[in-house]
């Protein structure tokens, strides 16, 4: 008898009994859920702080032409980060750059956070883009400095401008940290392959580790509604809403 | 005599063979300009003549491409303070870009605050940043109640019409306490019925002694407020008259063909 007729010939509720309840194997899942957190969370603040930096350095470069230097590294960094696959930056992190670091969590979570940056930075620098000009000119006459125009007055608009096209990207990324397990770092990911074999069945364990990626993407989502929501204050949109209940759609803007 | 006290006092603000192009496109040429405080200058002229790119030169949001601009005394086209200088030319612009992530009230005190704070620190003075923020919140609220607009004051700037918003502007802009008022087309953006509100608001700011520039197309407001009518064609200066004299007795041929077509 070979294998695959072996498992055949298992009953579901056998099958589901060694994906889960054998030796707690439940808790491998949560454990490896634990550490695509981890390393998801820490790559999305990565992601978004050296991002937004990138994005503040190619906007100012373009509308004052200041910064040469510092844009055309940025240039740079952008082209090569989206030109090269996710799974090479790895392992030259892993296996080069930060050999000497031991924990793969922390390579895993530095890896995919400066992956994160190049793309948050041309989302974040078309958010720059979509603030009307005449706003950092009003803050500037102000006598508000450059930097501060910034942080004050357009940064807020263009943040709430880009939740829509962030959440993207980082949903992308919590996915995307899946490849972590190449490097062998026990992810979400890789779980479904050590159950596999130890119990040579795929289903339930492949199943599972997808449903849980399934709700950390949902959870994201509700997260990003509340943030359009609570970013909107002042939009055209919602002041209709609360005139009209919601029941009349704003033609414009 | 009037002439005589004007070579006296120093001008508040003095252009010097101010030029501006856009790339090969020359919008301002050697435009020398002396506005002394106290004046309520109105600058008219075609469109793409170069009043508003003059206006905007004169706080910097346009770099001149060569000549200079001083600002009480001071040279700002190479000055390291600008923002210092900035804080006391107040600007209001054709779109009233007000802050639309800010309630009205913290759209008039934010630079305000934040002026405050910053020399509180440079002057070491030690007022606590609650007094601050509390004074300036103080003063904005007379600020709207003088503009009628005190129920206003959390609200967000999109439920505010145009006059409203433009109101808010100005206002935004006298919280800093500025010794000049830029004006870039105030009323043009607006419908006509709000016209008049926003108008209103100038004039009596113009009755309080505020030194104005205004680059504007209400021709009445030139002549029943300004004291002194600059006309502007293809990037210089063509007249610059006392209103009578721009309006009832004009020289310049372009002068009145302008007229002509707006009047």
């Amino acid at each position: 008898m070979n294998v695959s007729s072996l498992i055949l010939a298992r009953t579901l509720a056998e099958r589901f009994r060694s994906a889960f309840l054998i030796d707690d194997r439940w808790l491998l899942y949560f454990k490896g859920l634990k550490n695509t957190l981890l390393m998801s969370l820490f790559a999305v603040l990565i992601g978004i702080v050296f991002g937004v930096i990138l994005a503040i350095i190619l906007y100012t470069k373009k509308k004052t032409g200041k910064l040469k230097i510092l844009s055309a590294i940025a240039n740079i960094y952008v082209t090569v980060i989206r030109g090269t696959p996710v799974v090479l930056q790895l392992f030259i992190m892993y296996f080069i750059v930060l050999m000497s670091v031991k924990n793969g969590i922390v390579v895993g979570a530095i890896t995919f956070g400066l992956n994160s940056a190049a793309y948050v930075s041309e989302v974040a620098r078309a958010g720059l883009e979509s603030v009307d000009e005449g706003q950092m000119e009003a803050g500037r006459a102000l006598g508000l400095s450059y930097g501060k125009t910034m942080i004050k007055i357009v940064l807020p608009q263009a943040l709430r401008n880009m939740i829509p096209a962030l959440f993207n990207e980082f949903i992308a990324l919590v996915k995307e940290t899946s490849v972590a397990g190449y490097v062998g770092i026990t992810d979400l990911g890789k779980i479904p392959g050590l159950i596999q074999s130890r119990t040579f069945d795929y289903l339930f364990p492949l199943l599972f580790a997808s449903l849980l990626y399934l709700v950390v993407v949902c959870l994201l989502t509700l997260v990003e509604k509340f943030l359009e929501k609570k970013f909107s204050k002042g939009d055209r949109k919602i002041v209709y809403k609360k005139r009209f209940g919601g029941k009349k759609k704003c033609a414009t803007q | 005599m009037c002439d005589a006290v004007k070579e006296q006092a120093e001008p508040l603000i003095k252009t010097v063979n101010l030029c501006k192009s856009f790339g090969e496109n020359p919008v301002l040429d050697h435009i020398s300009a002396d506005i002394y405080e106290g004046e309520k200058v109105v600058i008219i002229g075609p469109s793409g003549s170069g009043k508003s790119t003059f206006l905007r030169c004169l706080n910097l949001l346009e770099a001149p491409t060569e000549g200079s601009v001083f600002f009480e005394g001071t040279e700002l086209t190479n000055s390291s303070d600008l923002n210092e200088h900035r804080k006391k030319m107040g600007m209001v612009f054709q779109h009233f870009n007000l802050f639309p992530h800010l309630t009205v009230l913290k759209n008039i005190t934010l630079a305000a605050v934040d002026a405050r704070l910053h020399a509180n620190r440079k002057q070491k003075l030690k007022i606590p940043k609650k007094q601050i923020v509390a004074e300036e919140k103080e003063k904005a609220m007379a600020l709207l109640r003088r503009i009628g607009l005190e129920n206003k004051a959390d609200a967000y700037p999109s439920t505010l019409s145009g006059g409203q918003k433009q109101r808010v502007a100005i206002v935004r802009s006298l919280a800093m306490d500025p010794k000049v008022m830029l004006f870039d087309e105030p009323t043009s953006a607006l419908d006509p019925e709000m016209v008049g509100e926003v108008l209103s608001v100038m004039k009596e700011l113009a009755d309080e002694g505020m030194t104005m520039i205004v680059v504007t197309h209400e021709m009445r407001f030139a002549r029943n407020v300004s004291t002194r009518v600059l006309f502007m064609n293809e990037g210089k200066i063509a007249a610059d008259g006392t209103p009578q004299q721009i309006f009832d007795a004009p020289e310049n041929e372009a002068l009145k063909s302008f007229l002509s077509k707006v009047l």
